[in-house]
């Protein structure tokens, strides 16, 4: 006897929504092996985790802080996906949107204008469109492959980002740290909750689910954007444009990554650092696969994310672990989802050795 | 006589600069000769960067420290394996998923390593070292896995298109059902591919923490396992190009140093982006003709394969 996968007739819809429970389930029994290995207690250890980090006020604020820019770039980066355009760059745009933004803001803050914040956000969003934009001319003119542009770009972004706050935009008054000057008053995001850091770039996050809905679901643009990923062919023969999908998703993605960069530096961080994101443009990508690329599943799965960041910053304090164990729950978590998925299209079934061999063919 | 030196001091910096390019970029030309494209290279870089680092200074053996970095960078490889493979999963996003872990699991694996000091890989295996010219002896102290590198090429060419386990390899590439029907096991060849790239890429992160710059630190392959896999793009998966591709990038990453030479003084962060600039730039020039990408693209890249009974 031995186990094999036998394709379904039509896909288990039932799995699209189990596979994320099975994959969290089997993260939590992979990080308990984990913590055991590195010689931790792994219910205490899972506590400091999933549970510690919910129990305050100002936990969950923090929480719904962290879950902000994931929420942003995941729905974009969701959206290029489902028509097979793959912006993994969002971390390059999210910066180039806080350089923009906050360019504007050391340019103009100080002068108590009414404009200043939506001027910020508008130079955030154009800088985060215009650095996905590359990528999108570059695909569209040249075929040049976005996976690889955006991911180069991202890398040019952060070091141009490091010559800024090292070299023209450094605070003179800042004993020579590589930073800029902190933002002035009418330069920071209102905030939610009196207390806590979170501030209103988390209603634009909330806002960003029902818009992705609708566009994907209830928009000509987002039936575009469904059939030439879903079906090419039949895309080209509808005479649906490609490129003009391309420069769509591109555009949109980078646009809230830039949002979600410059609401980063305008709400908690007040300053540009040579490092503003602890991977919140990489880690959008695993919460837009965790959310199945449905803008709520995202909701669902950003805040899932950020409990994971926040979790990892407790186990640094609480039990003297290194943040990196956050990204390694993270890499986890996307491998048990890609491998839990293979039952929405495969049943698995119990066979004789011998009737295994036959016909071939593409999945 | 002063011009001569310095053209080979760069000859050799750019030798030492191309050398991961070239390591982890055959390892992943052979991979999607098979018909899998890994995108986790930059992570099974990371790993082998770390696990051969901590391998080398536990140990004390560079030697026993490059096979831990290889079996690490294969580890991770079979990971991708049994996830895209077995259970048919999507190869890039699996890829995607693969270099997050690296990045993270690595850093985690490292973490009490940071700025521990270590001499680097042995260069002291040609005799008579002091006797040799001086410019004979600055490639006499090149280390050992820059000649690896630069043999490899040729190695690769000669494997793809003269041996019947290369013909193999490309008949898989190209039409996993015609080389599954010849009775060829389609999964067990694209198995060993992609652990071949692991390991491969786990000896380039090696080369990276123990002799182009001895030392461990977090995320320090700054993305040259993403150089790597444009490069194969690049070499329109021809071995010769690739070697040419990597030379060409080794050249401008040392372009900082050559700028100083030149006197120069520009900041250290704009002369960085160059290797990113330069391998958009290349992306773009060869990717304008699609229809020569297609043709030289293995024709079953990125597809799973399932036999059904």
């Amino acid at each position: 006897m031995r186990l094999s996968l036998e394709a379904r007739e039509r896909p288990a819809r039932i799995m699209t929504w189990a596979s994320p429970l099975l994959a969290a389930v089997g993260s939590v029994i992979g990080v308990s092996i984990l913590f055991a290995a590195l010689g931790r207690p792994p219910l205490t250890a899972l506590y400091v985790l999933f549970v510690a980090p919910l129990e305050t006020l100002d936990g969950l604020a923090e929480l719904a802080l962290k879950a902000t820019p994931l929420l942003l770039c995941a729905i974009g980066i969701a959206i290029g996906c489902r028509a097979e355009v793959w912006n993994i760059g969002a971390e390059g745009q999210f910066t180039v949107g806080a350089i923009c933004g906050g360019g504007v803001a050391l340019a103009l803050g100080g002068g108590g204008a009414w404009w200043l914040l939506p001027l910020m956000i508008l130079a955030g969003i154009a800088g985060g469109m215009a650095w996905a934009g590359i990528a999108a001319f570059l695909k569209t003119r040249f075929n040049a492959h976005e996976i690889l542009t955006t991911l180069m770009l991202t890398y040019i972004s952060i070091q141009l980002l490091g010559y800024l706050v090292h070299g023209p935009w450094q605070d003179p008054d800042g004993h020579s740290f590589p930073q800029t000057k902190q933002f002035e008053d009418d330069a920071l995001l209102p905030m939610l909750i009196e207390g806590t850091r979170l501030h209103v770039g988390a209603l634009f996050a909330l806002a960003a689910v029902p818009f992705g809905s609708i566009l994907l679901g209830r928009t000509m643009m987002g039936f575009r954007i469904r059939t030439v990923g879903a079906a090419p062919a039949a895309a080209r023969y509808a005479g649906f444009s490609r490129n003009g999908v391309v420069w769509f998703c591109l555009l949109l993605s980078g646009g809230m990554a830039g949002l979600a960069g410059i609401c980063e530096v305008a709400g908690p961080d007040g300053q540009l650092t040579p490092v503003i994101s602890p991977g919140y443009g990489f880690a959008a990508i695993i919460v837009a696969f965790l959310g199945r690329l449905n803008p709520v599943g995202i909701l669902f799965s950003s805040a899932l994310m950020a409990l994971l960041y926040l979790g990892g910053e407790g186990l640094q304090v609480s039990m003297q672990l290194p943040i990196a164990v956050t990204g390694t729950v993270q890499g986890m978590l996307l491998f048990f989802l890609l491998g839990a998925d293979v039952l929405i299209n495969y049943r698995v079934r119990l066979r004789p050795a011998r009737a295994v061999a036959g016909v071939a063919r593409h999945a | 006589m002063h011009e001569v030196e310095i053209a080979v001091a760069i000859a050799v910096a750019t030798l030492r600069a191309a050398t991961p390019l070239m390591l982890a970029g055959f390892g992943e030309l052979i991979t999607e000769r098979s018909g899998v494209l890994n995108l986790g290279v930059e992570g099974m870089m990371l790993m082998g960067a770390s696990v051969g680092f901590i391998g080398t200074v536990a140990t004390g053996s560079p030697i026993l420290g490059l096979l831990l970095a290889m079996l690490a960078g294969a580890a991770l490889a079979l990971v991708f394996g049994v996830l895209t493979l077995s259970l048919m999963a999507n190869q890039v996003a699996t890829g995607l998923a693969l270099t997050i872990f690296g990045v993270g699991f690595s850093a985690l694996v490292g973490v009490n390593w940071v700025g521990t000091p270590l001499q680097g890989l042995s260069t002291d295996i040609w005799p008579s070292l002091s006797t040799a010219p001086p410019m004979v002896q600055q490639l006499m102290l090149l280390d050992p896995l820059v000649w690896v590198a630069v043999l490899l090429p040729f190695v690769v060419q000669w494997f793809i298109y003269r041996t019947r386990a290369g013909m193999i390899l490309r008949a898989v590439g190209e039409s996993s059902d015609v080389a599954h029907a010849l009775g060829y096991s389609v999964l067990r060849i694209r198995y060993f591919a992609v652990l071949f790239g692991g390991a491969m890429s786990g000896l380039a992160g090696a080369y990276l923490s123990l002799a182009y710059s001895p030392m461990w630190s977090e995320n320090m392959v700054a993305g040259r396992g993403w150089i790597a896999l444009a490069l194969v793009v690049f070499s329109t998966w021809k071995p010769l190009w690739l070697a040419l591709g990597s030379l060409l990038f080794g050249f401008v990453t040392i372009a900082q140093f050559q700028a100083e030479g030149l006197g120069l003084a520009l900041s250290p962060h704009l002369l960085a982006m160059l290797p990113y600039i330069a391998t958009i730039v290349v992306l773009v020039l060869i990717s304008r003709d699609a229809t020569r990408l297609k043709l030289n693209a293995p024709a079953a890249l990125g597809r799973p394969f399932h036999a059904t009974a």
